[in-house]
C-alpha cells in the first residue's frame, strides 16, 4: 500500500514539476522598429496594440523601439549592415522592394483572407509574394473652394469626370487671371524627397509616361524619356514659365499659402486636409487629380509592418501583424493621425472616413485612382533621378536632356546590379 | 601741460563707418538666434505668419512657454542633453590629453620616423568620415566590451561608442602641433637641463602656457562633438543612449511643430554659448596666433 502511495506522489510530483516548468517558461520577448518617434498619438496607439497582444497570449511580448522618421530607414540599413535587426519592422511601401530583394524582410505569413479587404496600397508585394501591410494608406487631391471654383465658372470634376487636362489647364490661367492670387496653383514645391515621385509621378502617368518600364523592371527607355513623359515635362515647365506655380516656396507657405488664400488650388494629402476644413469648411473641396489622357491617378502605399528575414521568430512577428490588422486598430490610427483606414469596414467606424465623412472622397481615391510606386529595388534610386529631372524641368531645363538624363541614371544603375532580380 | 593730437576730421568717420558695420555684422550673427528664441515663444501659425516681417524678431502677440512643454512632452529631452552632454565632455577632455600628447611627441620629441608618421597623421585629413563610417561600424560591432552584465561583444546601444572611436583627432594632433611648434625651445631646454622628465616638461612646462590652443581645441571639439548626427544614427537604435541632434528629428513630422522645433534649438544651443562665451577670450587669442580660422 505505501508503494502505491509513495508510487502516486511520485506521479504527482513530477506532475507538477512538469506544470511549473511549461506555466513559469517565459514568453519570448520581440523587439519592433517604429518610425514614429516624437508623435505621441501614434505612440499611444501602437502602445495600446502591443499592450493588447501581450495581453491576448503568452508566447510573445512586444518590445518597441522608436526612431525619428527622417533618418529611419539609415537606421533600419546601419543596423542591417552590423547584422542587428529587429523581428518586427515598419517599413515606406515604396522602399520595402529594396529591402526584401537585399534580405531585410522575410515574406508574411498571414492566416488565409487577412488582406481581402484591404486597399491595394495597402500590400507590400515583392516578387508576388506579401512582405508589408499597412494599417493605413495615404492619398492627394486638389483641394479648392467652391466659391472661388463657381465664381469663376469653373466645373466641379467628380471621381467619375475629373478634369481633362486642358479643362484644368484652362482653370490655373482663369484663375490666375483674377488677380486674387499669388499663384493659381501650389503643387509643393517646398517639400522635396519623396513628395516629388509620390505627388508629382503621377501626372506623369496620367499623360500616358511612367518611371519604368513595369512589363521587364529593366529600364526606363522610351517610357520616362518618350513623347508622353516630353509632353508632361513641357506642361510642368510651363507652370512656372507661365506664372501659375511659386518655383521656390518655403515651408510655411507650403502649411498656410492655401488657407491664407495665396493660392487658389492646391496639390495637397489627406494629411492636411483637416486643417483646410477648420479653414473653409463646407466650402472647401477635394477634387480628384486631372486627366490628362492616360487616366486619373495619385500615389499609394504608406507605412507597413513586416518581418525581418533575420529574426528566429518569424512566427511570434507574423501573428502580431495578424492581430494589429483588426479594424478596430486600423479606426483608431484613423481618428488618431488621420490618415486612411486600409479597409472600408474600419473606414466606415471612423469618423471622418465613413460614408458621408468629411475626408470620405480619399478613401475612394485610394481604391479607385491609386498607382503604386514602381515596386523594385531600383525606385529609390528612379525616385532620386525623377526629382532631380522634375526639378531641373521646373528650373528651366531642356526637358528631353533632363529626361534622358534621368534614364541614363536609372538604367546604369539597374545594369550595375545585374536587374535586381528581373529578366532571369 | 601737453597738447592733445590733433586727428584729422576725417577719423571720426571712418571710427563711424567700422561702427556701422561691426553693428550691422553683430546684427547678422545674432538676428537668427534672435529669431529662434522668440519664435520658440510663439504659436505655430502666429510664428509662419511672422516670418514675412520684422514681427518674426519681436517676442509680440500671443507669447507663452507652450512650446517648451510641448516639446518636453514629445521628447525625453533631458535624456538626449544628458547624452551628448556626457559625450562631449568626455570627448572633449580625453581628447584635448591624448591629442595634445601627440602633438607635443610629434613637436618637441625627437624620435625615428617621426615626420614620416606625422605625415600619415595629417593625410587623414582627406579621408571624410562618411567614407570609414561603415568599417568603422563593423569593427565597433565586434569589439567586446566588460559592462554591469559581463563581457559581451559589440559596443553597439551605448554611450563609449560614441566617445571612443572619436578620441584621437588628426585635425585636433595638428592643431596643438602648430602651436608647440612656435614656443621657444629654450623653455624646453632649460627644463631639461632642470631635470625635468618628458611628462613634466609636458605637464608643468608646456600646458600652462597653452591656454589658447587648448580652448580652441576644445571649442571646435565640442561644436563636432555636440552635432554628432551620422554616427549615433547608425550605432544607437536606443532611444536611451540618443544625443541631442537624432532628438531634433523627433519634432519633423507630417506637421512640422516649428514652435517646439525653436524651443528645443534653445535648448540645446544654450550649451554651446555658454561654453563658448566662458573660452572666447582665450578662442580669440588662438586663432591671432596660431593661424587657425574656425
Amino acid at each position: 500500500m505505501q508503494s502505491k502511495i509513495r508510487f502516486v506522489f511520485a506521479v504527482l510530483a513530477v506532475m507538477l514539476v512538469l506544470v511549473g516548468g511549461i506555466s513559469a517558461q517565459e514568453p519570448t520577448t520581440l523587439s519592433m522598429w517604429y518610425h514614429g518617434a516624437g508623435n505621441e498619438v501614434e505612440r499611444t496607439i501602437l502602445l495600446g496594440i502591443i499592450e493588447d497582444f501581450n495581453a491576448s497570449q503568452s508566447d510573445w511580448v512586444i518590445s518597441l523601439e522608436e526612431f525619428p522618421q527622417i533618418s529611419y530607414n539609415e537606421s533600419v540599413t546601419a543596423a542591417a549592415v552590423a547584422g542587428n535587426l529587429p523581428d518586427i519592422i515598419d517599413v515606406d511601401g515604396p522602399v520595402m522592394p529594396g529591402w526584401a530583394w537585399a534580405g531585410y524582410l522575410a515574406p508574411l505569413s498571414l492566416p488565409e483572407g487577412t488582406l481581402d479587404n484591404f486597399l491595394p496600397g495597402a500590400i507590400g508585394m515583392w516578387d508576388d509574394q506579401v512582405y508589408s501591410v499597412g494599417l493605413w494608406d495615404a492619398a492627394v487631391a486638389v483641394f479648392a473652394r467652391r466659391s472661388v471654383l463657381e465664381a469663376n465658372g469653373i466645373r466641379i470634376p467628380t471621381l467619375d469626370e475629373p478634369w481633362t487636362g486642358e479643362e484644368f489647364d484652362a482653370a490655373l490661367v482663369t484663375l490666375q487671371e483674377t488677380g486674387e492670387f499669388e499663384y493659381a496653383f501650389d503643387p509643393g514645391m517646398a517639400w522635396t524627397g519623396e513628395w516629388y515621385p509620390y505627388a508629382f509621378s503621377p501626372l506623369l502617368q496620367s499623360f500616358g509616361a511612367d518611371l519604368i518600364d513595369r512589363s521587364t523592371y529593366l529600364t526606363a527607355e522610351n517610357v520616362l524619356n518618350g513623347e508622353a513623359a516630353v509632353a508632361w515635362g513641357e506642361w510642368w515647365q510651363s507652370l512656372f514659365a507661365r506664372g501659375l506655380a511659386p518655383l521656390t516656396q518655403d515651408g510655411a507657405d507650403r502649411d498656410t499659402g492655401f488657407i491664407d488664400g495665396r493660392y487658389a488650388l492646391q496639390w495637397n494629402g489627406n494629411w492636411a486636409a483637416l486643417a483646410a476644413l477648420e479653414a473653409f469648411g463646407d466650402d472647401l473641396l477635394f477634387l480628384p487629380a486631372p486627366d490628362f489622357g492616360g487616366g486619373s491617378t495619385i500615389g499609394a502605399a504608406s507605412w507597413q509592418f513586416g518581418v525581418s528575414a533575420s529574426s528566429e521568430h518569424q512566427d511570434g512577428a507574423n501573428a502580431f501583424i495578424a492581430f494589429a490588422l483588426q479594424d478596430e486598430y486600423l479606426a483608431a490610427f484613423s481618428n488618431g493621425i488621420g490618415l486612411i483606414p486600409a479597409t472600408s469596414t474600419a473606414a466606415a467606424m471612423t469618423e471622418n472616413y465613413a460614408p458621408g465623412g468629411a475626408l470620405e472622397i480619399f478613401f475612394e481615391l485610394s481604391l479607385q485612382q491609386a498607382v503604386l510606386r514602381p515596386p523594385t529595388p531600383a525606385y529609390a534610386n528612379i525616385a532620386l533621378a525623377f526629382e532631380k529631372a522634375a526639378a531641373d524641368i521646373a528650373n528651366g531645363a531642356d526637358v528631353q536632356d533632363a529626361l534622358d538624363e534621368a534614364v541614363d541614371t536609372i538604367d546604369a544603375d539597374i545594369e550595375a546590379n545585374n536587374g535586381y532580380g528581373f529578366g532571369g | 601741460m601737453s597738447a592733445q593730437p590733433v586727428r584729422p576730421p576725417h577719423h571720426n568717420w571712418y571710427v563711424l563707418g567700422n561702427y556701422a558695420l561691426l553693428i550691422i555684422l553683430a546684427f547678422v550673427f545674432v538676428f537668427p538666434i534672435v529669431f529662434m528664441v522668440v519664435s520658440s515663444l510663439k504659436p505655430d501659425l502666429q510664428l509662419l505668419r511672422d516670418t514675412s516681417s520684422l514681427n518674426a524678431f519681436l517676442p509680440i502677440g500671443d507669447i507663452s512657454l507652450n512650446n517648451y512643454t510641448a516639446a518636453f512632452e514629445r521628447a525625453p529631452i533631458g535624456t538626449f542633453i544628458f547624452n551628448s552632454v556626457v559625450v562631449t565632455t568626455v570627448t572633449v577632455v580625453v581628447g584635448l590629453v591624448i591629442n595634445s600628447m601627440a602633438a607635443y611627441s610629434f613637436a618637441v620629441l625627437r624620435w625615428r620616423g617621426k615626420n614620416t608618421i606625422l605625415s600619415i597623421v595629417i593625410a587623414t585629413f582627406i579621408i571624410p568620415f562618411e567614407a570609414i563610417a561603415i568599417p568603422l561600424l563593423l569593427i565597433v560591432n565586434s569589439l567586446p566590451w566588460i559592462g554591469a552584465d559581463g563581457i559581451q561583444i559589440g559596443w553597439l546601444n551605448s554611450l563609449h561608442v560614441q566617445i571612443i572611436p572619436f578620441l584621437v583627432s588628426a585635425f585636433q594632433i595638428f592643431l596643438f602641433y602648430q602651436f608647440f611648434r612656435d614656443l621657444p625651445t629654450e623653455l624646453v631646454e632649460a627644463a631639461r637641463i632642470d631635470g625635468a622628465s618628458l611628462f613634466q616638461i609636458y605637464y608643468r612646462v608646456i600646458v600652462p602656457i597653452s591656454g589658447p590652443v587648448f580652448a580652441t581645441a576644445a571649442i571646435l571639439r565640442f561644436l563636432d562633438m555636440w552635432n554628432q548626427y551620422l554616427w549615433p544614427l547608425m550605432v544607437v537604435q536606443s532611444e536611451r543612449y540618443r544625443p541631442v541632434m537624432v532628438g531634433l528629428q523627433y519634432f519633423f513630422q507630417l506637421d512640422i511643430a516649428w514652435g517646439e522645433v525653436m524651443a528645443y534649438l534653445s535648448l540645446v544651443t544654450i550649451p554651446v554659448l555658454i561654453l563658448y562665451l566662458s573660452l572666447q577670450r582665450a578662442f580669440i587669442s588662438s586663432i591671432a596666433t596660431t593661424g587657425i580660422k574656425g
